[in-house]
This record gives C-alpha cells, structure tokens and sequence, in this order.
C-alpha cells in the first residue's frame, strides 16, 4: 500500500462524509410540513406514472401559481401507505387509477366529502356516490390480439371464453397489475367468488403467459410472441407513442367484448381529497382543473384514455365510451380488494 | 487473543467501542422489530395458515437452490478471475481486472431488462441464475483478489519446498490463506441472492423476494408479505451459521512482520488463450449485453428523457442520498468493524452476526419497516433523505463492517501496542494509530455502500422525500409505461456514475498496481 494512494482513500473517506452529512443537512426542505391552506403548494400522492401525468401537474402549476409535490408509486401501496399513515399523512389528495383502490382508502373513511359542483359534471357511474371520490378518466378492459394469428371473427364472445382448450397458451395475463385486481373484483361483484375463483382456476390451467404489466404484454402481441392477451385500451398509446407510430400504425389490434361482458369493464382513475385537506382552496382548484376542458382533453390525447366531463372529444382509434356494452357494476363496489387478492394468491397465478 | 486477560485495554477503548457497536446494531435491527411486531399482530392462526403451505415449502427450497446455484458459480467465477488476474501472467492483466469488477455497476433489474429484451422468452430459475452470477460475482472477485495479493509468499514456498506439487499447494495453502475472504464474499452473493427482486421479477422467477413483492403489491397483503419475510429471516440464519462454521477461530493470516514480497506468477503458457477467452465472454455477458440493449433501445424509441436540468437533478439527488447513507453506514459499521477485527470473542461474533440480519431482507420490508418507524416514533425525519439514509445503513452495515474489520485485521497491532507503551491513551492511539491503517478499508467500505446504495430501488421508492427523483426511481419510472428510450440515459448515468467507486474498489485490492512492488 503505497503513501500516495492511502493518502487518497483518506481523503475521498473525508470527502464522503463531508458530503453526504452535507446532502442531509440540507435536507429540511424535504421535511413532512403539511402545510396551511391557501399556501400555494399541495402534495398529492399520484398511483399514475409520472411519465403520464407530470406534464399535465407542471400546467396546473404553470396556470394557479400552486406548486404541486407529487408523491409517485403504484396505486395498490399509496392505498396501502396512506392507511399506514392514517391522519398523519402528509398527503392532500390520492391520485389513483383505480376506483378500488379509492374506495378502500374511502372505506377508512380518510376522504372529505367533494363539493356537488365538482362532483356533478361527472357521470354517476363514474363517481363514488358517497362523494368521496370522482373519476377524472376512464379506461376500458379490452382483449388485445394479433390479427395475423387471431383473425377476428374468431374472437371470443365473451372473457370467460379464455378458459376453453382453444386458447390453451395463447392468452397473456398481468395477475399482479391493479387493473387486472380490478376485473376479476368485477367478476365477483356480477358473478359471486365461485365463479371468480374457477374463472381465475380456468385460466391458471391453460397456461397462461404471465407477464409484468400491460405495455409487455401489447409488446408481446404486437410482435406475435402471444396470440392475445388482457390489458386496458391506452395501452395501445403508450406502445405506438415509444415506436414512434399511431395506434393505427400498429399489428396489434382490440377487441371489445359486446353486451356487458364483464371483460368490458370500464374502471377510472380519480381523485380523493384528505379530510385535512377539505377546506384548502388550493387542492379544490387542482380537483376542478382534472375535471377541466384542457386537463380532459390531455387525458384523451395524450394518455388515450376516455374523458369523463361531456364535450370533449375521446381517443381516436376506439370507440366512443358512449357505445361501449359495459357490464352493469357499480364502481364503489371494487372496494373490496383484499379478498380478490386471496383469490388470485390462491389461484397460483402469482408466486 | 482472547485468552490474554487485559490486552484488550491496550489496544482499543473497547467498552466505548462495545456500546457504540450495539447502538449500531440496534439500527440495523430497526426491521426485525417492525417483523415481529407485525407478525405477531397477525396472530398465530394467520401465521401459520401462510406459512404452512406447500407453496412456501417449494419457495423457499427455490430460493435457496436460486442463492446456492449463484453462490457456486460466483465462487468459481470470482476465485478463478483472480487467481488468474493476481497470481498468473495473463496478458493486460489490469485491463481484465477492471473489466471483472464493473458488473458492480450494473443493477440487476437493468441486467435483466437488457437480457429479456435480447430474447423475449427468457424467463424463470436459470436465466435469472446467470443474471445474478454475473452482477455479484465481483463480490467475491475483490476481497479473494486482495487476498491473494497480499497473502504471504513463505507458506507457498515451504510448501514447495517440502515437495508438494504446484496443485497442492494450491488446493492446500493458496486456498486456505483466501478460506475467509472467499467465505466472506460468498455470504454476500448468497444473501444478495435472497433479497434480490430485480433479476427476479423481471425473470420471473418465483422466489421468496418475488412472492413478498407481489403480495405487497397485490395492496392490502402487508401481513402476508410480512409473515413471509420471517422465513428470510430464518434461511438467512441458517446461511449465517454456514459462514461462521467456516471460521477457524483465531486463525490469522495477515503477514506477521517482514517485508512484503511479490508472489512468483505462474507462467500460463498456451493455457492463457482459454483464460482470456473466458474473461472477454464473461465481460461479454456481464457488460456488452447490456449496453448493446440500451443502446438498441436508445435508437429504436421516440420518448425523450426529460430535459437536461431533470436529469441532472436525478443525479444529485442519487449522489445526495448514496453519500448521505454511505456517510452513516460508516459511521455505525466503523466501531463494529474495530471491533470485530481488535476483540474477537462471543459477543463480537454476536453483533456482528446481528449486523447482518436485515442484509437478507428484501428492500421493500426495509422500507415498510421504515415508514411505520418513521410514522410512530420519528416522525420528524418522516420522508426527509435522513430516513432514507438509515435505510440504506440498515440495509449495507454488513458491506461496511466487513470492510472495515478486513483493513483493522490486516493492519499489525503491534504499532498500536508500541504507542500504548510509549503513554498514548486510548483514544489516541485510537485517532492517531488506528484509524490512519484502517482508512483504506474506510474508504473501500464507503466506496461499496455509496455503489449499492445508487442502484437499490425498492426501499428508495417507498421512502423518498415526496418530489425527489433518483436515477433508479427515473429509470423505474420510464420503464413502467415503455417509455424505454427515455429511461435509457438515466440508466447509463447510473452505470457511469457507479463506475467510479467499482474502479476505486478495484484499486484498493491492489489489481492495479504497475508491478508488485512491495
């Protein structure tokens, strides 16, 4: 060990220290203020990417003057952080994209209720009737496939056609993606837990292509690793926007179940506003800008999601949600999560 | 050592030492109470309803398989790379070595995103095997390397001398000089392996981090994923008795005065060309994989990263974080390490052993075990970077300890009791003695928390300050909506930016050295 380099690792062990207590000390302006109303700045937990959503809280901003501290992870563990933090969250409002999910944290009854004027430019069906809740966009459960190795008049009728030896390996699954928690808690709200779990049964028998989220599963389609697979409508968006090209542009195409297959579902994402929260006029304009013309119109362009406030126009390369068969569910009842959960434990669909 | 009454006085102020390695101690275990107390909300009917399944028979026995499959192969790989690198004549020797090690810097979520991006239908126990061996094969590569460096050359020699053959010697003294650093390594490998959910959820394969991921993002499972941790607790006891059982007590082998001598290289002859071909594949696998896939994705995607600032704001703030807890991993691991290397005996092993049993937890229950902390007894520090620190402290101490106990028990303690006998306090000679010969494991211990600590992702995500972007937070950002070629500039930078302290690490075992001077 010569002089020079002990000397070095000396320094650079100075140096670390040095810096890192550094970085710490200056680390108060992360503290968890939760801030007074009115103050110009609001935190919100945000269950939706970033990537997707960022760019419409930098217009709020740019718009209100009101800095937004966005707190980004999966829908499922904010829900689960939030009921963890209970009524020391430093959270204003839960940005979710799943309605579950809005309801579970509703359930712990951690949600002010919203103003009539806000809740009333959305549809019933997309808000929680307690008003605890509003939807600000709507996504829909569609069959993706790959026409070149599905042609479309064989297309299954309904979702509970997958389980049959025909589709045997060719279906792909994301069992761990809130979206797909969501649908099979659809099915046991229309159908009862039976025929959820020998759906969910059905499915792990004919062996299914698991995959980590929805964009995998497009990818795969697209390029015919796997016939077909079940995934929301924007993802389609999401792909062409990376490659480059249009929705229209892509091998992949949807299909929508018909006459209220639960396949078909509809699911939001919404917002809840914080109890702490209800009187703070800065998280009431961040509420009624998502429900605005402009913020609506992002939705249906730049994420290619269904707009829920009437007026705007939806995405292109889908069918207006107007047409849509949907099955009849009241979205207030995917709270009950956790019991979908065991079902799909259960059912081996994850490890 | 421990059977000289009172020497320990005047080597180290160790009852000082003692308390502050049990408050380090007391922080690494932070998760542990967090499990039991869960755990035992749960209730027994709870606990063993989910424990008693075959499912988490068959988890556990594949996480295990997964851990000793890797463990073997990095062993093989690690041990192999340096013997070749430190005691042979290989050609561009310290070209070679550099290569080996920098797979440090490569987060096993990119290695295995690049991996399935190359073949789609890669999935499940042996590719995400190859994975992991090689980004945690340099865990053992480095510490065996300076070993064999710094190894005395005279066991080697009387054992030549005594007629056993280049072979013998080899499997008989070569590998019993580097039995701890090796074992050391391993442990590392094995419980990485454990806790590992990049590789293994990207891959698919179902092991025990992998279920406690999915039930803890499956939402409302956190007892589920909690009572499943426990059982990581339990093989990572197990892998913990493995390792101390290959301890000899009292074994030493730093050199005992003399000067030191570089060690006669084996002359490899045409057996260098396997060599050098198997270095450039292995490089080949552990490096161009995945940088010919980001650069794939780089070309072939539209979505841009955000703009320059954005970037370079992710940057600071994973620097920021990794040198804050870097900072406070040493800060805990430095009285331990001392101790572990100046007062060896039962109660050292203890701590030390309890050092490392949060290392096996996935990062996930570090950062749950950190927000109910955070929550209900600190909340001041609540989603500030001091909590995120302590994270990454409690989950690296044991990298930090063994860096440090490494560099004290190399170092002779013959100084410090010459400047105890010359009327030096403790303390002093403490400062002035012991610290100096011990910086260079200080800094190698810092060097491999800061590294570690720029490439974790799931205790970063759950415990960030609200607003606050790090590289890997970006890149998982990205990647989570396809946004691929957005994410890939976040993730060179982390290679880059960890390539720094890998090549520090590098330079510290000696790998390049221009020619083994004493």
């Amino acid at each position: 060990m010569s002089l020079n380099r002990r000397s070095t690792a000396a320094l650079l062990a100075v140096g670390v220290l040095t810096l890192g207590l550094a970085a710490c000390g200056s680390g108060g302006e992360d503290a968890t203020d939760p801030g007074k109303p009115d103050d110009k700045q609001i935190t919100v937990y945000s269950g939706r990417n970033e990537q997707l959503v960022k760019p419409l809280l930098d217009k709020f901003t740019e718009q209100t003057g009101i800095t937004v501290q966005a707190r980004y992870a999966s829908t499922a563990q904010l829900a689960a952080q939030l009921v963890e933090e209970g009524d020391k969250s430093p959270a204003d409002v839960f940005f979710a994209q799943d309605a579950g999910a809005l309801g579970t944290v509703a359930k712990r009854g951690m949600f002010s209720t919203l103003p009539e004027a806000t809740t009333g430019k959305v549809p019933p069906t997309y808000r929680a009737g307690s008003g605890h809740w509003v939807g600000v966009s709507a996504r829909a459960r569609v069959l993706a496939y790959n026409p070149d190795l599905v042609p479309a008049d064989q297309l299954p009728a309904s979702v509970f056609d997958l389980t049959t030896p025909a589709w045997k390996g060719k279906v792909a699954l994301a069992p761990t993606n809130a979206s797909f928690q969501a649908f099979v808690t659809a099915i046991r709200v229309q159908h009862g837990d039976a025929k959820a779990e020998e759906f969910l049964a059905g499915l792990k028998a004919n062996d299914p292509q698991i995959r980590d989220g929805n964009v995998k599963i497009v990818e795969d389609v697209n390029s015919g690793t796997v016939p077909v697979g079940l995934v929301n409508h924007y993802y389609l968006g999401e792909v062409a926007k990376e490659q480059g090209t249009t929705p229209d542009g892509l091998k992949v195409k949807l299909h929508f179940f018909p006459g209220g297959d639960t396949g078909a579902l509809v699911n939001v994402a919404g917002v809840g506003v914080l109890n702490r929260s209800a009187a703070d006029p800065d998280v009431q304009k961040f509420v009624d800008f998502l429900l605005d013309t402009e913020a609506q119109t992002y939705f249906a362009e730049q994420t290619f999601e269904y707009p829920v406030v009437g007026g705007v126009q939806g995405p292109a390369y889908v069918p207006p949600l107007a047409e849509l068969a949907v099955p009849e569910i009241d979205l207030n009842d995917l709270d009950t999560l956790d019991a979908t959960v065991t079902l799909i434990k259960n059912s081996g669909l994850v490890p | 050592m421990s059977g000289v009454p009172g020497r320990w006085r005047r080597l180290a102020p160790r009852p000082a030492l003692l308390a502050a390695s049990t408050a380090a101690v007391a922080v690494a275990l932070i998760p542990l109470a967090y499990l039991a107390v869960r755990t035992a909300e749960a209730g027994w009917d709870r606990i063993i309803a989910e424990l008693w399944t075959d499912r988490v028979g068959l988890l556990a026995l594949r996480s295990l398989g997964l851990a000793a499959v890797v463990t073997t192969a990095c062993v093989l790989l690690g041990v192999g790379t340096a013997f070749l690198v430190t005691r042979t004549d290989l050609p561009a020797r310290r070209l070679f070595a550099v290569l080996a090690a920098l797979p440090l810097a490569v987060p096993t979520y990119i290695a295995a995103f690049a991996w399935v991006s190359t073949m789609p239908r890669l999935e499940g126990f042996w590719p995400a095997a190859l994975v992991l061996t090689l980004c945690s094969y340099p865990y053992v590569l480095l510490p065996v390397a300076a070993a064999l460096r710094g190894a005395d050359p005279a066991q080697e020699e009387v054992s030549r001398s005594l007629g056993r053959s280049g072979w013998q010697t080899f499997t008989a003294v070569t590998l019993r000089q580097i039995r701890p650093a090796t074992a050391a390594g391993a442990l590392l490998v094995a419980l990485y392996v454990l806790s590992d959910f990049g590789a293994v959820s990207i891959l698919r394969a179902d092991t025990f981090t992998r279920a406690i991921f999915v039930a803890f993002d499956l939402g409302f499972d956190r007892t589920g994923a909690l009572v499943l941790s426990s059982v990581l607790v339990a093989l990572t006891v197990l892998l913990l008795a493995g390792e101390t059982a290959t301890r000899r007590r009292g074994a030493r082998y730093a050199r005992l005065g003399g000067a030191r001598r570089p060690v006669a290289r084996l002359s490899l002859g045409p057996a260098r060309w396997p060599a050098i071909v198997t270095l450039v594949a292995v490089a080949g696998l552990a490096l161009g994989v995945p940088a010919v896939s980001l650069g794939r994705r780089l070309a072939a995607g539209v979505s841009r990263p955000g703009a320059l600032p954005e970037v370079l704001t992710a940057a600071g703030n994973s620097l920021t974080v990794s040198l804050a807890g870097a900072a406070l991993t040493m800060l805990l691991a430095l009285p331990l390490g001392l101790l572990a290397a100046r007062a060896p005996g039962p109660l050292t092993t203890a701590l030390d052993r309890l050092a490392y049993l949060a290392h096996a937890l996935p990062g996930v229950v570090i950062g749950l075990s950190l927000i109910f902390f955070g929550i209900n007894v600190a909340y001041p520090l609540y989603q500030t970077r001091w909590l995120l620190a302590l994270a990454y402290a409690t989950l690296f101490l044991p990298l930090a300890v063994g860096a440090v106990a490494g560099a004290a028990a190399q170092s002779p303690t013959g100084l410090e009791e010459v400047a105890r006998s010359l009327g030096r306090g403790p303390w002093t000679v403490l400062r002035t003695v012991t610290l100096p010969l011990t910086l260079p494991g200080i800094g190698a211990g810092a060097a491999l928390v800061f590294l570690t600590g720029m490439k974790e992702l799931p205790a970063t995500l759950l415990l960030r300050p609200t607003g606050t972007d790090t590289l890997a937070t970006e890149l998982w950002t990205s990647t989570a909506v396809g946004a691929y070629a957005a994410a890939a500039p976040y993730a060179a930078l982390l290679v880059a930016i960890s390539a720094l302290p890998t090549w520090l690490l590098v330079a510290r075992s000696g790998l390049l050295d221009k020619e083994d001077r004493p």
